[in-house]
């Protein structure tokens, strides 16, 4: 378990880093280390050059401008755990950050490269999908922003191109008066969701949903909003029938085959189970805030 | 008079060091310039090899040695077979490095010797091996099939061994049997997964024409003998070391694997030191697994529930080989009845062998699946009679005036007889149940039900045969300047706390502080009688051999300070380092007695001036030392016991089912356990917990996952997954202490006790918790979310 023949570099600039991409397609950013480190020991990455991000100024921190919270890119999983200003712009990070390993790995891990990773069972850019959020990615000719939807292509692979840098991650703050939450389901405390969902409720003044967005991951090769789950849960009242309902639309989303932890029948009971208790979570948080 | 150590709980000594990272392990060793090992494994399950090239790895920079099987000369050869036995034909092991065939994914075939690991592991990728596949079967029950793929041609149906044990008459019982109950259960494979993996360095000194071998062991003084042997060595000329070792469980217990060989040849032939660090994936691709069983198993009962005969018939995996034998296999069999009278028992095995990482024992050694099988089969009893399932384990368990209970005709792991000496079964059982108010569970269950929720009980008994043979030792010495006691054992750590307990034993006896008491084991230059650290021994076996060895040196020290001090032997009492005339302040300290008896002619201190030749003290009509006499305190005596002594316990718990997601929480857990006297509580609890934790993984989580090619799919701590500290309850362990009347600290072993007994828990409780909902029955472990999720949806 020892990594293969690597180059090292420490650029100090976003433009220096961007540069080492694009000279050497072989080149891969290293942030926080915590997923690509591993693979590069297993020799499941041999990255020819690793463009260790980590010693350029301005890429860190967490602010709320815009009706967004930007993440740079150095932001580590627990600095946006622990910002008070970015939990009550929108409390979903949080509770969704819990489920994400475990504190040491988040003291390390940054945002960003789990966005970059893309995990198809990690939560944050589930979490990314779910409110319809972007990054931006810088190239060398220029930047440009990527909405999550586009950006998440399969199971660790995104639109990013080789040479360009994430810089950071937009998240939408919660809209008002809506309600959020967030759950999984794992074998193991802290392990990667077997299936997740997140979902975000508006109610109208009637008591019936006027905006719901749910989004799951996990289940298939992205993470992905589950349209028809909402559709059927737009407008109702939210009961348990509709709930129940919704979460029988939700299996057709499994895509995953059988695998050592969870059989796609599994799985699908799971996600049905998940949207029904997470919605109903988002609902019940919504008519809080009332 | 200072207090007793033996029975109180005095913190490990070991710890400190170990928690501020000052423990030296293998890979700590300062070595001069050393080189790395790294292997090329199969990639194939079977397979031919029809040719190797190391020609690039050769001309790689940095290497400096590539083997094959063709260059290893006196070690291609097949490795011994360790424990043989008449149910086996032609006995299989592996080879260093594979040659010709491949036998499962893992297997080593190359080894590279280089500057450093980097190089190594990149050299290891520029070997080219062809290889001609062959089909595989996994599944045991699929590969004693006719027309299954054979393992080795040599062995039809894959049979590795079979063997037949009967004790009292079941066909004669079996007749008058009222009511039957007939199961099947499996268990399936998993692994020690310790926390340092295996490791291996030597040095050859070409000067003295010794050879060192630093060897994260179970066994270094039986490594010594192999080595010395396999190399024509004088055993003088190989020493090995155990140093700390970072967790055993039975899988650093065997010898050889390969580079337990092939890495002090290396050193020995490129006049290096040599190490190999084992890494996680090899880890579970290279070192011995367990647990793979399914038995069909039968109870022949009275209406009463009294089991007259039991029958059970079982096929146990053994992986690509069998170097350690049908051990496993037989701890299975032979512990099968379980804590009950049965006294009527035909068991059958059948070994087989499977293209997977060989099998030998972990942690439990067969005894986990037995105690399912028996487990389950009586909880399937006490519903088809309609009893409750303490009733129906009540009226069968062994009563505590019918110790000691043999079982004719089963021959335990150690080649004896299986007799349960002593214990009190009955009132084990009666703590558990009043511990969780069992018989108020009923109610308690049924209310939660109302409201949705589904509880469930779980229950397993269990009994476990340790501190077998054939024997250990102690040594004892007194070290003259210091006062200190040296301690030598010729078996080993893996972080038990040896230190602690045995230090305890020797305290008590010499009047010391337990840290006064120094061990010194795993080394074969400090100590080389002895066998190794397995199957729940070192309390019992080298704990007893140890106390004796102190009751000959308090002997000795009493004699001499009686001598010193002019009193008579019946005056003197030991304590706080010294004998003292009791009643009196008059002393004499333990460093000046061992100084005293030892004449000398040197005065290199004040003690020692009173035990030169022209001291008042000394004797002047004669030798210094009489015939027969030897000098200072120092004593060495062992200990053999004439057989198992009995461990059991009883574990109970409270679960809950969510049906929707099909996950389990543990809500209370509780073990009443009985390892006889127990030398320190805090490490007794502690062993339990540890194997709790372990049974908790074998129960719900770990599996070693092969598809059927035979490729290994979770090989790695991602997937392959260990409860973490989240995952397990928190345990209530309540002792009951049943002195064995077999040796003479009355103790029994511990160490593979906690994870017996938690499948059967478990299992029992989802069971019960899910009754409700008909999801029927649960007999095979680990139990996961998806096989809950498909018993709810078949019913
Ligand atoms: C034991 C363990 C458990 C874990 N459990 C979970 C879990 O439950 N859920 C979960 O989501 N994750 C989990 N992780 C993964 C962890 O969250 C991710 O490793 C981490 O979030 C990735 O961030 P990093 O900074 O460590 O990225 P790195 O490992 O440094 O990089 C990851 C990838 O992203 C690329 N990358 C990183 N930053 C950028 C950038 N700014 N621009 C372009 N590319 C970039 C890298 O080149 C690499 O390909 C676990 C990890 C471990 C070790």
């Amino acid at each position: 378990m020892k990594p293969a023949l690597f180059e090292y570099s420490a650029p100090q600039t976003v433009a220096e880093a961007i540069a080492l991409l694009a000279a050497d397609p072989g080149a891969m950013v290293l942030a926080g280390g915590q997923s690509l480190v591993p693979a590069m020991n297993l020799r499941l990455a041999s990255p020819s050059r690793l463009v260790d991000i980590q010693h350029i100024p301005g890429l860190s921190g967490i602010s709320v401008a815009g009706g967004e919270i930007i993440v740079r890119a150095l932001t580590t999983h627990r600095e946006l755990e622990l910002s008070g200003e970015a939990h009550r712009a929108n409390p979903v990070i949080r509770e969704a950050m819990a489920h994400v390993a475990h504190i040491p790995i988040r003291n390390r891990g940054t945002v960003v490269g789990s966005l970059c990773h893309a995990d198809a069972a990690a939560e944050m850019p589930m979490v990314l999908v779910l409110t319809g959020g972007s990054v931006v990615a810088e190239g060398p000719q220029g930047t440009r922003t990527i909405g999550a939807e586009d950006f998440f292509q399969f199971h660790m692979t995104t639109s990013r191109e080789s040479h360009e840098l994430v810089v950071e991650a937009r998240f939408p703050v919660l809209p008002a008066g809506a309600g959020a939450a967030f759950d999984e389901f794992t074998r193991r405390h802290g392990d990667y969701a077997i299936a997740a969902v997140g979902a975000i409720v508006r109610l109208g003044r009637d008591g019936a949903a006027d905006k719901v967005a749910v989004a799951t991951c996990g289940v298939g090769s992205r993470p992905m909003r589950l349209p028809a789950v909402e559709a059927r849960l737009i407008g109702t009242r939210l009961a348990a029938e509709d709930l129940a309902a919704a979460g029988e639309i939700a299996k057709d989303a499994v895509t995953a085959p059988d695998d050592i932890n969870a059989t796609t029948s599994y799985r699908q009971r799971v996600v049905a189970t998940l949207v029904r208790r997470v919605v109903e979570k988002a609902a019940h948080r919504a008519g809080q805030g009332r | 008079m200072s207090t007793r150590a033996f029975g109180s709980r005095i913190k490990r000594t070991v710890d400190p060091a170990l928690l501020r990272g000052e423990g030296a392990f293998v890979d700590d060793i300062p070595l001069a310039n050393p080189l790395h090992a790294a292997f090329v494994r199969s990639p194939y399950a079977r397979a031919k090899i029809a040719s190797i090239d190391v020609s690039a790895a050769r001309a790689h920079p940095g290497v400096v040695a590539v083997y094959t099987g063709e260059d290893i000369g006196v070690l291609d050869r097949e490795m011994p077979l360790l424990i043989p036995h008449p149910s086996m034909t032609d006995a299989r092991t592996q080879r260093p490095l594979a040659k010709d065939d491949v036998y499962y994914v893992g297997q080593t075939v190359v080894m590279v010797v280089a500057v450093d690991r980097y190089t190594a592991e990149d050299a290891v990728a520029l070997v080219e091996v062809d290889y001609d596949p062959l089909p595989v079967e996994v599944d045991i029950e699929a590969a004693v099939k006719p027309g299954a793929p054979l393992v080795h041609a040599t062995h039809p149906g894959n049979v590795a061994a079979y063997f037949v044990q009967v004790s009292g008459k079941p066909d004669e019982t079996i007749p008058q049997a009222e009511h039957v109950t007939k199961i099947k259960v499996k268990v399936e494979r998993s692994t020690a997964a310790p926390m340092e993996c295996r490791a291996v360095a030597a040095q050859f000194d070409a000067v003295t024409g010794e050879l060192t071998v630093w060897d994260g062991t179970q066994a270094p003084i039986s490594v010594r003998g192999g080595l010395a042997s396999i190399f024509g060595l004088d055993e003088d000329k190989v020493r090995v070391i155990a140093p700390n070792v970072g967790g055993g469980f039975g899988q650093k217990v065997l010898l050889f694997y390969p580079d337990e060989l092939l890495v002090p040849m290396a050193a020995m032939q490129l006049g290096r030191p040599v190490k190999y660090i084992e890494d996680r994936r090899e880890n579970f691709i290279g070192s011995s697994q367990e647990r793979t069983q399914v038995h069909e198993i039968e109870l022949y009962a009275k209406k009463t529930g009294e089991v007259i005969a039991l029958r059970d018939s079982f096929l146990h995996d053994t992986g690509a080989f069998i170097p350690y034998g049908i051990a496993v296999a037989q701890v299975a069999s032979t512990s099968i009845a379980g804590p009950y009278r049965i006294p009527n028992i035909w068991v059958e095995f059948t070994a087989v062998y499977t293209p997977t990482v060989p099998v030998t024992p972990y942690r439990g050694c067969g005894r986990p699946q037995s105690c399912f099988a028996i487990e389950r089969a009586m909880d399937q009893l006490a519903e088809e009679l309609g009893l409750d399932r303490l009733e129906v384990r009540r009226r069968n368990l062994i009563r505590d005036d019918q110790f000691p209970w043999t079982r004719e005709g089963l021959l335990f792991a150690d080649g004896l007889r299986v007799s349960l000496d002593s214990g009190q079964y009955a009132k084990a059982l009666e703590m558990v149940s009043d511990r969780l108010d069992i018989p108020g569970f009923t109610a308690h269950q049924g209310k939660a039900l109302s409201e949705g929720r589904y509880l469930g009980l779980g229950l397993g008994f269990y009994v476990e045969g340790t501190g077998l043979g054939p024997y250990e030792g102690g040594h004892i010495k007194v070290h003259p300047i210091t006062g200190k006691v040296y301690v030598n054992t010729g078996l080993t750590a893996q972080g038990q706390g040896h230190e602690t307990v045995f230090g305890q034993i020797v305290a008590d006896q010499l009047g010391v502080a337990v840290e006064d008491v120094i061990l010194v084991e795993g080394d074969t230059r400090a100590f080389d009688w002895g066998v190794a650290t397995f199957a729940s021994r070192a309390a019992v076996v080298s704990g007893n051999a140890i106390y004796k060895t102190a009751l000959i040196v308090r002997k000795q020290i009493i004699h001499a300070a009686a001598n010193m001090l002019e009193a008579s032997e019946d005056d003197i009492e030991l304590r706080d380092g010294a004998a003292w005339i009791r009643g009196t302040d008059r002393h004499a300290p333990l460093a000046a007695i061992a100084t005293a008896t030892n004449p000398l002619r040197y005065a290199f201190n004040d003690a020692a001036k009173a035990a030169t030749q022209f001291a008042p003290a000394s004797r002047h009509d004669g030798p210094p030392l009489d015939e027969g006499q030897h000098p200072g305190l120092e004593a060495t005596d062992y200990y053999s016991p004439a057989c198992a002594t009995w461990a059991y316990g009883v574990h109970a718990a409270i679960l809950e089912v969510d049906p929707d997601l099909c996950s389990v929480k543990i809500h209370k857990y509780v073990c009443i356990h009985d390892c006889g006297n127990m030398i320190n509580p805090t490490i007794v609890e502690g062993q339990v917990m540890g194997g709790i934790a372990q049974g908790i993984g074998g129960a719900m989580y770990e599996r070693i996952e092969y598809d059927p090619e035979g490729n290994p799919l979770n090989a790695n701590f991602v997937d392959f997954l260990i409860p973490y500290a989240t995952e397990v309850p928190n345990v209530e362990v309540l002792h009951l202490e049943t002195p064995s009347p077999l040796n003479p600290l009355g103790v029994k072993g511990v160490g593979e006790a906690g994870c017996i007994a938690v499948g059967a828990v478990i299992a029992s409780g989802i069971e019960d918790a899910l009754a409700p909902l008909g999801a029927g029955k649960f007999r095979q472990t680990p139990i996961t979310p998806s096989m809950i999720h498909a018993a709810l949806v078949a019913h």
